[in-house]
């Protein structure tokens, strides 16, 4: 779960980690309230949107008057920022930061994450602040640092100076930096991130240290032990189906294709995704109904696929397991009645009671007047679906012997 | 032979009175596993549907000389249920459980590299393991299982049971299918799995399931080059993924460049592995390299 750099600062304001002091506004007079609280000649407005890459894209300004502060938050709220993490759609801005500006004298990169391979927490420190850390990794690895930090120990000061050291910073920041770098590692460590990125880290003209920005993610499957933190969630940063198939336990992922899917299992449905592109297809999205995958789920994931109004066929694809192919079957079944007569379902189901459920499409199929195809193998129906989707017109070109032989 | 279970394997059932273990005791029990005893704090000295249930795992290898362990307990509790396995000293706990925050298995891999444990871990979120026609520990399907000669290891559990269907249709049958989960921090990873393949004399081919996300698959790749002797016939699911989003699995996720499919197919197939574009040729891959 993604937090708004403003909810993460508050988090990082509460265990003594120095921020700017600022504001939240969701409209221009809100900003020019925050700013004029604020006091000072100088402010920086900051969009408030799950997105990096926002100040390329107009969402941070600095302004030096408070007419400035109103009309460059009024143009902000309401406006679209579009970066390479937020697609083509882009973000709306509902809220803005309002912050003292810093004298910044030296900018410093800093994250924490998962490390997968040493299956500990790692941190990662640049010299080169301010900077897109993957574009640092590429032009000037030199100037990155990573430790593992123990579970143990936690992150102890000494790493801290040790990191401090290594990446040029003057001695007499030292245990500044070690400090802050040991507080920012409990914010994220007591809150299960996942990530935490403060890009950049400052040292301003007074020589203290200081989070001009704060990104962090959350794990999920550790929400339930941190009830504010899940109160945070944006809703509105997600797209309306994400959302409504968070509410029935399902996983979508949005694609831009016109090839619904509905698939039990994270790498099968990834893999759906693969053999309808392979066929010549576009998917229109990722589902995975997961393994309890009964009747009303089956139905609200129909739902959500045909918000999609690209979508002109659904490929269904179940290996069923622990699932029942006879229930899935009738799942399709009861949900199709959702689904608009001139769309076109491909089902293909394997497994559990295969026959059972064959045989209930086949019988309900002529009775609803849709179109429910099935399919033996994942390559069959994959290249159904496409032709359908195509038209019928313009077949997909074939692919060779793609069939498993049965 | 086979790796990791067998007919002599003995397992107790961590969280058998929930309704997944029940379910799932019920239906390995039917499989032929050998199911010895069931552990539910609180609730030692009864039974589910006949099986002995004590209050630990320590209890339960004493009266029973249970060797293994399935985890079915609830999300919140069963990094703790694994350390107890783990704790206990078993050979194998395979862990079915989804949704396990990753601090609490930074905390389990930290106990097994500190202990003198020789628990394996496979999992969690995962499928389980299974040697066909001798053991079932996990969820999947035991029907569409045969023995034979392929082992198959995976990150998912619905696209191994499509990978086996097809590994039989073409004759094939499996040595021992282990699905290794699909979340960033797992017990048994490719490569522990590979070095158990190898000295299986069994074991003639190895399919292996990837996705996007990390760089085990780069790894087993490199691994594979230096020191396997068998062929490898690989998928790698998510080629259509877009960066950045979750796909299902808390672990597949694109967040560089080199953790694309496209990245791990390439460096896969520079280290001499049978890499399929499209799922449903894996079993075609392997009729060809087996030569059959």
């Amino acid at each position: 779960m993604d937090l708004h750099e403003f909810q993460a600062k508050g988090l990082l304001r509460s265990y003594g980690v120095p921020v700017p002091d600022g504001g939240v506004a969701s409209t221009a007079s809100d900003a020019l309230r925050v700013a004029k609280e604020l006091k000072g000649d100088a402010w920086v407005i900051k969009a408030q949107v799950h997105a990096g890459g926002r100040g390329k894209a107009g969402g941070v300004k600095v302004v030096n008057t408070f007419s400035d502060v109103y009309d460059v938050s009024s143009h902000m709220l309401g406006m679209k920022i579009v970066t390479k993490q937020t697609g083509p759609d882009g973000k709306i801005v509902r809220r803005t930061l309002i912050e003292k500006a810093t004298d910044i004298k030296q900018e410093i990169y800093l994250s924490f994450l998962v490390d997968r391979d040493s299956e500990q927490h790692m941190i990662i420190v640049s010299s080169e602040g301010g900077m897109d850390i993957e574009e640092v990794a590429e032009n000037n690895p030199s100037a990155i640092v990573t430790e593992r930090i123990n579970p143990v120990t936690g992150m102890g000061l000494f790493l801290g100076r040790k990191i401090a050291k290594k990446i040029g910073l003057d001695s007499s920041l030292l245990n500044k930096f070690a400090d802050v770098a040991h507080k920012l590692y409990n914010v994220f460590a007591d809150h299960d991130g996942m990530m935490l990125e403060i890009n950049p880290l400052v040292v301003t003209g007074d020589g203290d240290i200081v989070c001009l920005d704060a990104k962090m993610n959350v794990d999920e499957n550790a929400l339930y032990r941190h009830p504010k933190i899940e109160e945070m969630k944006d809703y509105g940063e997600l797209e309306p189906q994400e959302v409504r198939a968070s509410i029935f336990d399902l996983s979508y992922v949005s694609m831009d294709g016109n090839i619904g899917c509905m698939v039990n299992g994270a790498g099968l449905a990834m893999a759906t995704m693969d053999i309808i592109k392979s066929y010549g297809g576009d998917p229109a999205n990722f589902l995975d109904v997961g393994g309890g995958a009964d009747v009303n789920k089956v139905r609200e994931a129909f739902k959500i696929i045909l918000t999609d109004p690209k979508v002109k066929v659904i490929f269904v694809n179940i290996f069923g397991g622990i699932v029942r192919c006879d229930l899935i079957a009738q799942g399709v079944l009861n949900g199709s009645d959702e689904v608009p007569s001139d769309r076109s379902i491909v089902v293909r189901l394997d497994g559990t009671n295969v026959e059972e459920g064959r045989k209930i499409l086949e019988e309900g199929a002529a009775k609803t007047g849709l179109t429910i195809v099935t399919a033996d193998t994942m390559a069959d129906a994959a290249q159904k679906a496409v032709e359908l989707a195509a038209g019928e017109e313009k077949p997909a070109k074939k692919k060779t012997s793609a069939k498993a032989k049965e | 032979m086979s790796i990791l279970v067998n007919n002599r394997t003995k397992v107790v059932v961590q969280g058998l009175s929930g309704s997944q273990g029940k379910f799932h005791a019920q239906k390995m029990k039917e499989y032929g596993t050998n199911i010895v005893a069931g552990v539910v704090p609180g609730r030692g000295g009864s039974d589910v549907d006949g099986t002995p249930v004590f209050d630990t795992v320590e209890e339960a290898i004493r009266a029973t000389g249970a060797n293994a362990s399935i985890v079915y307990v609830p999300p919140a509790y069963a990094a703790d249920a694994v350390m107890e396995s783990v704790d206990a000293n078993l050979d194998l706990c395979v862990c079915i459980t989804e949704g396990i925050p990753v601090k609490d298995m930074i905390k389990v891999k930290r106990l097994m590299k500190t202990s003198s444990s020789k628990t394996m871990l496979i999992g969690p979120n995962c499928p389980g393991v299974i040697t066909p026609g001798e053991c079932k520990m996990g969820i999947m399907p035991g029907e569409i299982h045969t023995p034979g000669t392929v082992g198959i290891v995976s990150k998912s559990g619905t696209l191994t049971y499509e990978a086996v269907k097809q590994v039989s249709a073409f004759g094939f049958g499996q040595s021992t299918c282990v699905g290794i989960g699909g979340d960033p921090i797992i017990g048994l990873k490719y490569i522990d799995l590979l070095e158990m393949y190898q000295f299986d004399a069994q074991t003639e081919c190895v399919v292996l399931i990837g996705e996007i996300g990390g760089q085990a698959e780069v790894k087993a790749g490199e691994w594979i080059k230096q020191n396997f002797n068998k062929p490898v016939v690989a998928f790698i699911a998510g080629q259509t993924a877009p960066k950045g989003k979750r796909m299902g699995h808390a672990g597949a996720i694109i967040s560089g460049g080199d953790d694309t499919a496209a990245a791990k197919m390439k460096a896969l197939e520079e280290c001499g592995v049978h890499v399929v574009q499209s799922p449903a040729d894996i079993g075609k891959k392997v009729a060809e390299v087996l030569g059959k």
